[in-house]
């Protein structure tokens, strides 16, 4: 799949998924992650600007992975989890540790970890992911 | 201008290895290794985790503890022998996930082990030039042993930061470094796992460094042993340094806080400057350290450092490197060759 | 407006097709439904065809115009519908509206896929082009990991159960057993679905349709032409919704709100209420999906689904036949396809010659095609009568 081993499409995100950057529309105070360019709410009206989460939430639902897409297949079996962050938006995320301590209501924690890479050759992919907080 | 470390952090992957594990499966003596080495355990990074994301988690500790804003930050190096890409500056990856500013100067440095106490070095000479407000300095690795091979009990993965700018927590009084074309230690482009020349890296390598850069630091600062309460050296295991630390004269309780090695191994550019950190999480003011460090091919980088009053203010505004070392999860052989990639897929 | 019927109806057997391509599957499909409608190829003059991602699975775009030449359809306008799994149900849609604006006469929908020809890592890497592709397939989720984030809270919320999503697939797997069609034609017990091997916690292998090859169509007339044939089965109802596409932005965790807009505007066209429906398709690309569908399409108060399962409601005998000629589980889920498949099995089964997958008395029938994890939803509502 070409797409995977896009340069830009990965660089054009990198400021959310390093770093949990999203934005904000500061007319109806609503907050977006993944970054919004527009408003579904004020539409053309809404100003955004950007918005720094503090990575900080709770596991909303989670599962265990156990087959893989292409480039997870090392990671067997992996948690991947929807997160209510504490700003109000949810986002789905890897949870890291052991699989048998995750549960619905957890708090969590951003992490700074490899996600994937393009085979031997291509990009090494960055991005956030969480652990329990206990 | 009072100038030295403003910010400190260190990150270890939570994962460890037992000497005796890896003894299990080469049928070697584990007992005399662990005794012969001073070592019980290394830490093993996650198949997810890397020099880059080591160094991202070390230097947000250490932003923590520094309270500035990171956009000051003026220079950001990063020393390793297992930097991910070949050609692709880790920093960065680094200074985008910490959200540094594009006015900033970046290279990332190889020399061994010594690559990160370089970084330091540098991130001084351009705050105390006037050049930058801060510097991040950071040593980190993620590197690996030959299986079967010596290297392999003690090879380890961490990393520490360093923000250097004014009001410091720890003033850096001054720096002298030792360098000779010694070849103890070394890995040709492209391949995987290191070689050595086994005895010859203890005389002519670490010891002729690490002696001979703490002397002429000491020397250059008219300093002497007593007037230093902690010793940090770097820890290729645990019989080195503290050797070393007999043979500089210093007594051997003022290693003790900083020979992390024994639970954690040799993180290489992220040794000594692990070390540090450990003796900054407990340090009080009034405190001296020296530090020096090692990076086969040889060098030594020395350091004193006078803790101040900040210090009681940033040290505990980010988890400790004690909570990091001690926060453990140990794992078979076969995981550790697994999340080391040791296994041709 | 004028009304529209199905009267030709045809589907290739399901299954994994070595020796079949998306062009020979689809040609097939077609010509079981015209010869099925006692039309010819000349007659059709439109045709709308739903399939999700040959570009992935067979390095192959521009399938309407592909179709339209290997059946020999040209110069006929082909357009080729695209909505993840729902494609085909949105094809139909397509074909619907083109008749009862007065476009067309007769057209021909249909749905195709063709999955085998890739890996299975790269196929499911493929359909999670039916989801986020930025948030969530970049984290390495996959459908099953999707559902399973369904079920773990609607197990937590509602008390729903392991054992009764294992039942879902237990009767479809049942029906399927009937179905010559089927790819898995046999049937399975709870207990070897609840010792199949686990894909993505609580979901196992036997939670999950597989992956297929196969093609299907229908056509369509308008309302004059349609006393002409034999059997005509009325488009009664056709609604069809968009919600959020990543999973964790909708509002709920446990209901697709696509369905209950798609349901609510199909049971007004139909002037039909749940009750009314005498068999009913659903899309269980997961089991706990089906137990979802059963609720948001009105058969249950929320939350009772597993417990409308567990109590056999949807058993060929039940208070509600749902998935009576084996399911997307049983039969498989070409997912280009399967909107089309479903549509056809209502078809049939209104018809009142379905032999021994005949519902005695069937006269409504309910299809519900769902796009990825319920960004896209199509309600059809099918009767003998309008």
């Amino acid at each position: 799949m070409p797409y995977k081993s896009s340069v830009p499409l990965f660089w054009r995100l990198k400021d959310a998924k390093y770093s949990l950057v999203g934005t904000k529309c500061i007319t109806c105070n609503q907050v977006f992650f993944p970054p919004a360019d527009f408003c579904p709410q004020c539409r053309r009206k809404g100003k955004i600007e950007k918005f720094q989460f503090s990575g900080n939430g709770e596991v909303v639902s989670y599962t265990v992975i156990r087959v893989a897409p292409e480039g997870f297949e090392k990671y067997v079996p992996y948690v991947v989890a929807i997160i209510q962050l504490d700003e109000g938006t949810r986002i789905s995320g890897q949870i890291i540790g052991d699989i048998n301590k995750v549960e619905i209501e957890k708090r969590v924690k951003s992490v700074f970890r490899r996600i994937t890479e393009d085979n031997d050759q291509g990009l090494i992919h960055y991005g956030i992911k969480f652990e329990i907080v206990d | 201008m009072v100038i030295g470390i403003v910010g400190y952090g260190a990150y270890v992957p939570k994962y460890r290895i037992t000497i005796d594990e890896i003894a299990k499966v080469w049928g070697q003596d584990a007992q005399a290794l662990r005794k012969g080495l001073l070592v019980e355990e290394k830490s093993v990074p996650a198949m997810d985790e890397d020099t880059i994301t080591i160094s991202v988690e070390a230097a947000r500790n250490a932003l923590l503890r520094a309270g500035i804003d990171p956009i000051k930050i003026g220079a950001l190096y990063i020393g390793s022998e297992s930097h991910p890409y070949a050609v692709k500056s880790s920093g960065t990856i680094v200074a985008q996930a910490l959200g540094l500013s594009t006015n900033l100067m970046v290279a990332d440095f190889e020399f061994a082990c010594k690559a990160g106490t370089a970084a330091m070095q540098c991130c001084y000479g351009l705050v105390k030039a006037g050049e930058i407000e801060y510097g991040l300095a950071i040593g980190a690795d993620t590197s690996q042993g030959r299986p079967g091979d010596a290297l392999e009990y003690t090879a380890g993965a961490g990393g520490a930061a360093y923000i250097i700018g004014k009001d410091p927590l720890a003033e850096l009084e001054g720096t002298f470094s030792y360098t000779t074309d010694t070849t103890d230690f070394w890995r040709r482009d492209g391949e995987k796992y290191p070689s050595h020349g086994a005895r010859f890296s203890g005389q002519p390598g670490y010891f002729t460094h690490v002696l001979s850069a703490s002397k002429g630091l000491m020397e250059k600062l008219s300093l002497k042993v007593e007037d230093f309460d902690y010793v940090v050296l770097h820890m290729p295991n645990g019989k080195f340094p503290t050797n070393a630390c007999k043979l500089l004269g210093f007594p051997l309780e003022k290693l003790e806080t900083s020979l992390v090695v024994k639970r954690m191994g040799n993180c290489y550019s992220g040794s000594s400057p692990v070390g540090l950190s450990a003796v900054l999480d407990v340090a009080k003011p009034g405190n001296r350290i020296l530090m020096t460090s090692y990076g086969s091919g040889a060098g030594s980088d020395s350091f004193s450092f006078l803790v101040t009053d900040k210090i009681l203010e940033r040290q505990n505004k980010a988890p400790t490197t004690e909570n990091y070392i001690s926060k453990k999860e140990n794992i078979d052989y076969g995981n550790y060759v697994k999340f080391r990639g040791k296994l041709k897929l | 407006m004028r009304r529209v019927a199905v009267i030709g109806a045809g589907y290739t057997k399901f299954g994994e097709h070595w020796n079949k391509s998306l062009r020979q599957l689809s040609t097939e499909a077609g010509a079981l439904a015209l010869e099925d409608a006692k039309l010819e190829g000349k007659d059709i003059q439109a045709l709308y065809i739903g399939n999700m991602s040959s570009g992935h699975f067979i390095g192959q775009e521009h399938v309407a115009a592909l179709a339209a030449d290997q059946s020999g359809l040209t110069p006929i306008p082909a357009t080729r519908v695209e909505a993840a799994c729902a494609s085909s149900a949105l094809a139909f849609r397509q074909a619907v509206l083109s008749i009862m604006s007065g476009k067309h006469d007769i057209v021909i929908a249909a749905g195709a896929e063709k999955m085998t020809d890739i890996t299975g890592a790269s196929a499911l890497s493929t359909l999670m082009g039916a989801g986020d592709q930025e948030w969530e397939s970049s984290i390495g989720l996959t459908f099953a990991g999707l559902y399973a984030l369904m079920a773990q809270r609607h197990m937590k919320d509602y008390g729903t159960t392991r054992e009764q999503m294992a039942m879902v697939s237990v009767n479809n797997h049942k029906n399927g057993s009937l179905n010559p069609l089927a790819q898995h034609p046999f049937e399975i017990t709870v207990e070897k679905v609840l010792n199949s091997s686990l894909i993505a916690d609580p979901l196992r292998l036997l939670d999950c349709s597989p992956i297929t090859d196969g093609a299907a169509a229908v056509v369509l007339v308008s309302e004059e032409l349609a006393k002409r044939f034999e059997n005509p089965i009325w488009v009664l109802g056709s609604g069809q919704a968009s919600d959020t596409l990543a999973l964790h932005n909708r509002n709920s965790m446990t209901e697709m709100l696509s369905t209950k807009v798609a349901a609510k505007i199909a049971y007004g066209e139909a002037k039909l209420k749940p009750e009314n429906i005498d068999v009913v398709e659903v899309h269980d690309c997961f089991s706990i999906n089906e137990i979802i569908a059963i609720e948001d399409l009105g058969f249950c108060e929320k939350g009772q689904g597993g417990k409308f399962v567990e109590d056999n409601k949807i058993a060929r005998d039940g208070e509600r036949p749902v998935n009576t000629t084996g399911g997307l589980k049983s039969i498989g889920h070409p997912v280009g396809a399967t909107g089309i498949r479903q549509i056809i099995d209502i078809v049939k089964q209104l018809r009142g010659t379905y032999g021994s997958l005949q519902i005695n008395g069937a006269k409504t029938g309910l299809a519900l095609n769902i796009g990825g994890s319920g960004a896209t939803a199509a309600v059809h509502i099918l009767g003998r009568e309008y």
